[in-house]
């Protein structure tokens, strides 16, 4: 009889480590395929600028205090205070040691679009490549080569301060198997070229919907609320419903919400607050194209 | 008859009250600032009417505005006493009252930087479109910390 129980207690023991491991083996981190960052060419850094802009580095990972040209130096540092702990925003200056600067085109696409680092660990989604995961190999190239004209910083970050069990990075491939996707966030009626370009942009590189689609209790998108904004997770106050359903802004124009985008006003001249401050401050150096393609995406949405 | 009166006193009585009530609640701190925003933001689109050349530019409206933005700048951080952080739909952040002296040199820097454009009057619709920008930036480096998001 006893032999039957320690059996038994030893087959369970296997089939829970053969779970595990299974578990692991799945949600391990992928990278993207060599060939993906093939023949890309050389790169176009004035595309790159404006992907920089588009995905608005600046605000995480430059100084808090920076302004001006010091804008561009990408030294990290920043404390991001969240319900799981604090995450420090890391050096991304081509600084060889304390930056990214010994990073291969492949390392850098693989953290923006797998969330994997140059170690293969996986990376916390606070840096958004939930949403970076949309951007075209070319982008990432012109990027990964208009951040290496940057400015480096010698400035090492701390690293993060979590609380058990969000401090188990092994737990974060379940995160990617549930949330980690390429796929478009809503189905578009209109194959309308400036409304597929608002579609990556918003979708892509803006990452708009990290702050403006509620999350449920794991930190994934509510899918059916694309954009429909909600309690700010930072604090106080909320976060603006951005689909045509808004009382607010879904009675703004196209041409309404591209003039906040580049000027910071709304149509009734309140201004840009927040820390939707310096999202505009960002977006702005896009060209009036992209800010009426955002604007023509948005108006696209389903209203919620 | 003598009741009739006395009904007719009371809705006399229960109207002024209300009245009153509206006259006290446009007194309250939450909104008089609020309106003064409003005024900023009036005067912000007439100057923008203009800098866009939706309207053509008029020396007048041009004065009347920034006159209108400098006095409700100054008028502004006198609006924000102990006791009025909530109520009446506000989106005063708690900050405010946490770092009171950076506050109000915030709307010092509007009212001052309005004077100044003042002093040198716009002369032309790209005049008017720098003015704008200037005055512009004062409101979002005022509104990134001491406004709520709603």
């Amino acid at each position: 009889m006893a032999r039957t129980w320690t059996k038994l207690a030893a087959g369970v023991v296997a089939i829970a480590v053969a779970g595990v491991a299974v578990g692991i083996a799945v949600t391990k981190p992928q990278r993207q395929p060599a060939d993906h960052w093939a023949n890309l060419g050389a790169p176009d850094l004035a595309n790159g600028e404006k992907v920089f802009w588009a995905g608005g580095c600046v605000s995480c990972h430059a100084d808090p205090s920076a302004e001006g040209d010091a804008l561009k130096i990408m030294s990290g540092g920043r404390a991001l205070k969240t319900p799981f702990g604090t995450f420090h925003v890391p050096n991304i200056s081509p600084d060889k040691h304390a930056g990214i600067g010994g990073w291969t085109l492949a390392q850098f696409g693989d953290a923006m679009t797998r969330g994997v680092g140059d170690d293969g660990e996986h990376l916390y989604p606070s840096f958004p490549y939930g949403s970076y995961a949309r951007l075209t190999p070319k982008d990432i190239n012109d990027l990964y080569s208009y951040l290496k004209t940057l400015p480096p910083s010698s400035n090492v970050a701390l690293p993060h301060e979590l609380s058990f069990p969000f401090n188990m990075r092994i737990a974060l491939g379940g995160w990617k198997m549930l949330y980690l996707t390429d796929a478009p966030r809503v189905q578009l009626g209109s194959a309308d070229e400036k409304v597929k370009r608002g579609q990556y942009l918003v979708e892509g590189p803006g990452h708009c919907g990290e702050c403006h689609t509620p999350r449920d209790a794991l930190g994934g998108f509510q899918k059916d609320k694309w954009l429909a904004g909600g309690p700010d997770p930072e604090g106080k106050g909320s976060i603006p419903n951005i689909t045509p359903g808004s009382k607010k802004v879904g009675s703004w124009s196209e041409d309404d919400i591209a003039n906040y985008l580049e000027s910071g006003f709304t149509p009734d001249f309140d201004s840009v607050g927040g820390s939707m401050v310096d999202v505009q401050k960002n977006i702005a150096h896009l060209p009036k194209g992209d800010l009426q393609a955002i604007a023509a995406y948005l108006k696209s949405v389903p209203a919620r | 008859m003598k009741s009739k009166v006395v009904i007719a006193a009371a809705i006399a009585l229960c109207l002024g009250a209300g009245v009153a009530g509206m006259a006290s609640a446009a007194g309250e701190p939450q909104v008089v600032r609020q309106g003064l925003m409003k005024k900023v933001g009036g005067s912000l689109g007439a100057l923008s009417a203009i800098a866009k050349g939706t309207k053509p530019y008029d020396a007048a409206t041009v004065k009347a505005s920034l006159s209108a933005i400098s006095e409700s700048a100054k008028a502004f951080p006198e609006q924000f006493p102990a006791g009025s952080e909530t109520g009446f739909e506000t989106s005063a952040a708690p900050a405010i009252w946490q770092n009171m002296a950076d506050f109000k040199a915030r709307a010092a820097k509007l009212g001052s930087d309005a004077d100044a454009i003042l002093a040198s009057m716009p002369a032309d619709q790209a005049g008017v479109a720098q003015a704008i920008e200037k005055l512009g930036a004062d409101c979002s480096a005022c509104h990134q910390t001491y406004r709520l998001k709603r």
